[in-house]
């Protein structure tokens, strides 16, 4: 008799590939909030899995702040083309221009917050009535509060503490006109399920997840990458550091760590052996205690 | 390696945060600067050591006022298993939160203090682990290095518990007294507490057999939609998605399709990766049959000598978990599986005490938190088991359709 088990990450697979059908199957319009980085990509690989031989049934939707990494976009780009997907950009500079958000000011500027402004005029644009996004539970202690398939009011916010219920495999997509969702199908993995996975399936990812050597400055206590969009400082030096990114966000805010890890196999071990959260090389993370929870009330990702 | 989902509920009192923060710790899954941000928390609010429940408590709401208001979910790992932690708040009110974190739990953990013994709380868990299904519920009795490590004192809170138990529709009951505060038979062995042979609370976590708490039996594949490519290469493919709900499908199976009534056979079970030679619960596949036959969402592929009931008139334990109590003659939404249809509540036979199980049948008010057997009526027939033989064909919500609110949860009889 064979025996009827699945490995963990075969079990989270089958879980994420549900919510993604319920989601298709339950929504008018629902999209994918594309980031180029490893967990939205896993995401956009599930949904291959989920509707093969068919193609993604979902576009594609990228929050373009203008402050990214080339590699990124270029990845974005060359994936967008292989799944025949339709790619939608929101362009934080568009939202700058046109009055509805303004740019930060300060040593340590960025776009982060304003993306909200961005991400939802895209959504009202589009008429999305469900956003699927690649955050994990395991990332951030609001985010571990979080729903499957978590509700917005018409303005967008989040209200934590008057969470749907969300019980079994029964999943509440009900919503009046102007409201819409988030959905997380990968809620469950941690950052070791992720790569593991990407190890055993052999996805592609973008190259600066791998070591490299960069030139970085040295800025609240990470390696931050030197680029057209930051101001260096007097006191602080350019140097050329062998290093990978664990997270990728906005070239302004993602500090990558030292690393000799140029292989899946070697991101695996030294995930296995890290002591610090993947986050913790975030600038836009380390405001306050509460800034993902702030951020994620007003409708961030 | 195999996933575990475990569910703990309790309040502060019974060391439950502690025992969360130390499975956490001694497996390596809390970080550095984890550690250090609850730490500054825990100076600046005042407190004298590290507060580990600020590592559980996610919200700001939580933590300024101590208390867990939601379900949270934590994630560890050991090299024999993965572990999700449904942490749920024990407060009274919070009946909604025990009941959604034990939705999928494989496990749950209860806590006793060794001091108390047996007490209501421990009672309202064991209950709702019990209603929900749990197959397995591992009693930790907490706090032995405040009863001089007494296998007397020990001894008689699992007597005590086993006879409350007795009445509990449980297959798997384990106990094991530890100090969550010292770590004794949390991950590692107590050296103050001989006299207990049985495993540690981590060779439970890590050993308990699991691989039977899906129905392998009784075959259910509920349709969430169908694919059709279109496109040359897959010009004629149509293949039903979904997720099995139970049992063992193969290529070759003669199916029925539910409620139309057609038969067919598996043509394939189609995957990414290629076609498979069987799929089980809970694996997400896509199947193609041998005739053309019209299949939708919500309708249900089974054996033909092994079906579901379909009833209109459903026997129902319910627990409501909404502000505004059930209204007779509302009609509501109410899911199942993959389908939907429209219910209302026709009769409230009792409330049940989920203190002391008593069955009230002359008290009908239903609120929050409480619990209590209905008979529903549904639009449409549900193609549906008890709770007891498969909790994915046995589970409804239901919607309230002004609100758009998760108003009740519902295990059929």
């Amino acid at each position: 008799m064979s025996s009827y088990n699945l490995t963990h990450i075969k079990e989270l697979e089958a879980e994420s590939i549900y919510v993604i059908r319920e989601v298709f199957a339950q929504f008018e319009n629902p999209a994918i909030l594309f980031s180029g980085g490893k967990d939205s990509i896993v995401l956009t690989h599930l949904a291959r899995k989920a509707f093969h031989p068919a193609k993604v049934p979902f576009p594609l939707v990228h929050i373009d702040t203008g402050h990214n990494f080339p590699e990124t976009m270029k990845f974005r780009d060359d994936l967008v083309e292989k799944l025949g997907a339709r790619l939608i950009v929101g362009s934080v500079q568009n939202s700058i221009d046109n009055g509805m958000a303004a740019e930060e000011k300060g040593r340590n500027a960025n776009r982060n917050a304003i993306q909200t402004v961005t991400l939802l005029d895209t959504i009202a644009e589009n008429k999305f009535d469900a956003c699927m996004g690649g955050a994990r539970r395991d990332e951030e202690k609001a985010r571990a509060k979080e729903r499957f398939f978590s509700h917005r009011d018409e303005f967008g916010q989040w209200d934590p503490k008057n969470q749907r219920p969300e019980l079994w495999n029964l999943f509440n997509a009900k919503h009046h006109h102007g409201e819409h969702f988030r959905v997380f199908p990968i809620s469950n993995w941690t950052e070791m399920d992720i790569w593991q996975y990407i190890l055993s399936e052999k996805i592609d990812i973008p190259s600066l997840y791998f070591a490299h050597e960069r030139e970085v400055i040295r800025r609240s206590d990470t390696w931050l990458p030197v680029s057209d969009f930051i101001q260096i400082q007097d006191n602080e030096e350019i140097v050329t550091k062998k290093i990978r990114f664990r997270t990728l966000g906005d070239i302004t805010i993602t500090g990558g760590d030292e690393s000799d890890a140029d292989t899946l196999k070697k991101i695996v071990e030294e995930v296995a052996s890290a002591r610090q959260t993947e986050r913790g090389n975030r600038e836009d993370d380390k405001r306050s205690e509460t800034s993902m929870e702030d951020r994620k009330k007003e409708g961030y990702f | 390696m195999e996933l575990l989902r475990f569910t703990t509920a309790g309040s502060v009192d019974d060391g439950k945060s502690t025992l969360i923060g130390r499975l956490l710790y001694d497996s390596k899954s809390i970080f550095e600067d984890q550690l250090e941000q609850v730490k500054q928390s825990s100076e600046r609010k005042g407190l004298e050591g590290t507060d580990l429940a600020l590592l559980t408590d996610g919200l700001k709401d939580e933590r300024e006022q101590g208390i867990t208001i939601d379900v949270a979910y934590r994630y560890f790992a050991t090299p024999k298993r993965k572990f999700i932690i449904a942490d749920t708040p024990g407060h009274i009110q919070y009946t909604r939160n025990m009941v959604t974190g034990a939705s999928t739990a494989n496990l749950a953990l209860i806590l006793v203090d060794a001091r108390h013994g047996v007490v209501e709380q421990t009672r309202r868990h064991s209950i709702i682990a019990s209603l929900l299904q749990i197959p397995h519920l591992v009693v930790c009795i907490n706090k032995m290095d405040l009863v001089d490590h007494s296998q007397e004192a020990y001894d008689t809170i699992v007597a005590d518990y086993e006879d409350f138990a007795s009445k509990l529709d449980v297959k798997d009951v384990r106990f094991v007294p530890i100090s969550a505060l010292n770590g004794d038979n949390v991950v590692n062995r107590s050296t103050t507490m001989d006299w207990y042979e049985g495993s540690t609370l981590m060779y439970t976590l890590e050993h308990i057999h699991i691989g039977s708490d899906h129905n392998h039996i009784d075959c259910r594949f509920p349709v969430q939609t169908v694919i059709r490519p279109k496109t040359d290469a897959f010009h004629d493919f149509r293949g039903y998605a979904g997720r099995i709900a139970g049992g063992v499908f193969k290529p070759g199976d003669d199916i029925l399709v539910l409620p139309s009534g057609f038969t067919s056979k598996i043509k394939s079970i189609e995957t990414l990766d290629g076609p498979i030679d069987e799929a089980f619960a809970p694996m997400s596949v896509t199947m193609t049959l041998e005739d053309d036959v019209d299949v939708g969402r919500g309708d249900m592929l089974v054996r033909a000598n092994n079906q579901p009931k379909q009833i209109q008139d459903v026997d129902v334990m319910l627990c409501w978990l909404n502000s505004d109590g059930p209204k007779p003659r509302m009609k509501y939404t109410l899911k199942h599986t993959t389908s939907e249809v429209k219910t209302i509540i026709r009769e409230i036979r009792y409330k049940l005490d989920v203190n002391t199980l008593h069955r009230n049948e002359a008290d009908k008010e239903v609120g929050m938190n409480e619990i209590c057997r209905v008979k529903l009526r549904t639009t449409k027939p549900l193609l549906a088991d008890s709770y007891r033989k498969n909790r994915n064909t046995g589970s409804v919500i239901l919607i309230d359709e002004g609100t758009n609110e998760t108003v009740a949860a519902g295990m059929i009889i």
